[in-house]
């Protein structure tokens, strides 16, 4: 026998690798959709803030209250609500696709809340000074806002991919597939605590490694 | 030419109309420097943005070489700005991009220049403003003097004909300062643009300046060439910004000793320079005492101004001799 079947007797390592596959491509499919929908979603909360360039505090009224009630839903409870939804949009209710959709609507508001954020934090003069040069509001927020503030996105990014890690493997409770369910069904359910280790291992590694690349890329782009 | 025809400000403050400025009526002239001094608070940063619509007047008109500009909106709005430079105390330049790439900025906010033109007025405006080799840095990399020479560079990139300067030296060091107004004048020299300033120093005005509004609480208390309201200040305000500016602030009555009649004398001109007061003295037999007094220049133009107790038989003749060469005298009261 080999070490690492010494080690850890139970893991099917293709299964394992299966898994951390299944992980990778879901959490990339559903931070694609969550910096689609979030990014424009924050970007119109900050416009539409009290003060702000296109100030509608009823609309921000509106838009805030739905981002809170998203996300103040445990995402456990939000994937059970979401299943008509799920299965009207992808077609099926569960798997990789399926997980997509709660997984999307549970990080983009939260996602949208840390742009604006992120943008809030842009200096005003420069804001002022863009308006004063004739830039239109679309120019502002490409040109000016989102390059100034792109440190701060980054990290945003940073957060809710690390966020969709932990929700990925929620989803595996209720049978999304991926390193999460591996933890749940083999570790939890069946017993096998090298299982467990294995898994949670590989999640930190994951979160790890998303983290450096973040600090990394937010050090690259920070000017000041 | 820039006109303000009762042009008013006022905000909504928790359901209450605060005033910010009173109704202002004022002309600025193509291709002079106009000071706006005043106090925090005073109005002059509203005013001062109603000519690029930053703030738009609650009441009356703002007009820009003729036009009434006050209901500018979208296209008609932007093109108004495009044709008025501004810089700011805090320079506002965008940390992302290279001093080049923050010159550009505006060319390329309103298109229509190929990248090969752009890069040579870049190249010309960093020339002017003296910063060629730091056309690569980053904002970050610079001190508070070249940053606001970046603005300088960024606000006259697309060839406006006036250039609003937002207490554009408050925050640097009195020798960056000077530098920076040097540069200043030399460019409505050489480019002739109407320059509207506002401070809250005498000394900014008195260096650069043609003609002054003072402000004070919304209100234009005093207007004027600077060398008038500097020499001679009428308001309270006024005067304590000229005070300020010789750092004389709260003196005058240790003067109670002094023999003889007290007496402000301003020269202009050429007579700064002359031995007018030596001639006099000689001639009259009148004694003075020298109490105060600065020699100095209001933007290009020399000037002097002593504080004098005077005392003689001839001191008459002697004050007639000195109105006649071109002094101004006031007496001072005690």
């Amino acid at each position: 026998m080999s070490p690492l079947q010494t080690l850890f007797p139970n893991i099917d390592w293709a299964e394992i690798l299966q898994a951390c596959f299944d992980t990778l491509l879901m959490l990339a499919g559903s931070l694609l959709f969550t910096l689609a929908i979030g990014l424009p979603l924050g970007v119109w909360l900050f416009l539409t803030a009290r003060g702000q360039l296109h100030a509608k505090p009823k609309l921000y009224g509106v838009l805030s209250l739905v981002v809170n009630v998203l996300r103040s839903i445990p995402f456990i409870i939000l994937m059970i609500l979401l299943i008509p939804v799920t299965k009207a949009v992808t077609g099926v209710s569960i798997g990789i696709r399926g997980a997509i959709v709660p997984l999307v609507v549970g990080a983009a508001p939260f996602f949208a809340r840390l742009v604006e954020t992120a943008l809030r934090e842009v200096d005003r003069g420069v804001i002022e000074a863009s308006q004063a040069m004739g830039a239109t509001t679309k120019q502002i927020v490409m040109r000016v806002l989102l390059p100034e503030a792109r440190p701060g996105l980054v990290a945003a990014t940073t957060v809710t991919a690390v966020a969709l890690v932990g929700y990925t493997a929620m989803g595996g409770i209720v049978g999304a597939g991926g390193l999460g369910a591996l933890a749940y069904q083999y570790g939890y359910n069946g017993y096998k605590p090298d299982y467990m280790l294995v898994t949670v291992a590989l999640l930190v590694v994951l979160v790890q490694v998303l983290q450096m690349l973040g600090d990394w890329l937010v050090a690259r782009y920070s000017r000041k | 030419m820039i006109r303000f025809e009762a042009a008013s400000k006022s905000y909504q403050v928790n359901g209450t109309l605060v005033p910010a400025l009173q109704p202002v009526d004022l002309a600025i002239q193509q291709g002079e420097v106009f000071g706006i001094i005043g106090h925090s608070g005073a109005g002059k940063s509203t005013l001062l943005r109603m000519i690029n619509l930053l703030e738009r007047p609650t009441a009356g008109k703002v007009l820009v070489d003729g036009r009434d500009v006050t209901h500018a909106e979208g296209a008609e709005l932007r093109r108004l700005r495009a044709g008025i430079g501004m810089i700011f105390q805090h320079f506002n330049l965008l940390s992302s991009r290279t001093v080049a790439d923050n010159v550009a900025f505006p060319l390329r906010l309103q298109g229509g220049s190929a990248e090969a033109d752009i890069a040579a007025r870049v190249a010309e405006l960093l020339a002017l403003v003296g910063l060629e080799a730091h056309a690569n840095k980053y904002p970050a990399q610079l001190s508070g003097g070249q940053k606001q020479r970046v603005g300088i560079a960024r606000a006259l990139a697309s060839k406006p004909s006036i250039l609003l300067c937002d207490e554009a030296t408050s925050a640097l060091d009195p020798q960056t300062t000077a530098s920076v107004l040097e540069l200043l004048a030399d460019i409505n020299r050489r480019l002739g643009l109407t320059i509207v300033l506002i401070t809250h120093e005498m000394d900014v005005i008195r260096r650069v300046c043609d003609r002054v509004a003072v402000l004070d609480a919304g209100h234009v208390v005093e207007l004027g060439t600077v060398a008038d309201v500097f020499l001679h200040p009428q308001h309270p305000t006024t005067r304590r910004f000229v005070a300020e500016a010789d750092h004389r602030e709260g003196r005058g009555p240790e003067y109670a000793g002094v023999p003889g009649k007290l007496f402000r004398l301003s020269f202009r001109g050429d007579t700064t320079y002359s031995p007018l007061l030596s001639r006099v003295v000689r001639d009259t037999g009148v004694e003075y005492n020298l109490l105060s007094g600065r020699v100095d220049r209001i933007k290009d133009e020399p000037y002097g101004q002593l504080t004098l107790a005077m005392h003689g038989d001839r001191l008459d003749d002697a004050l007639a001799q000195l109105r006649t060469a071109g002094v101004d005298i006031e007496e001072v009261t005690r």
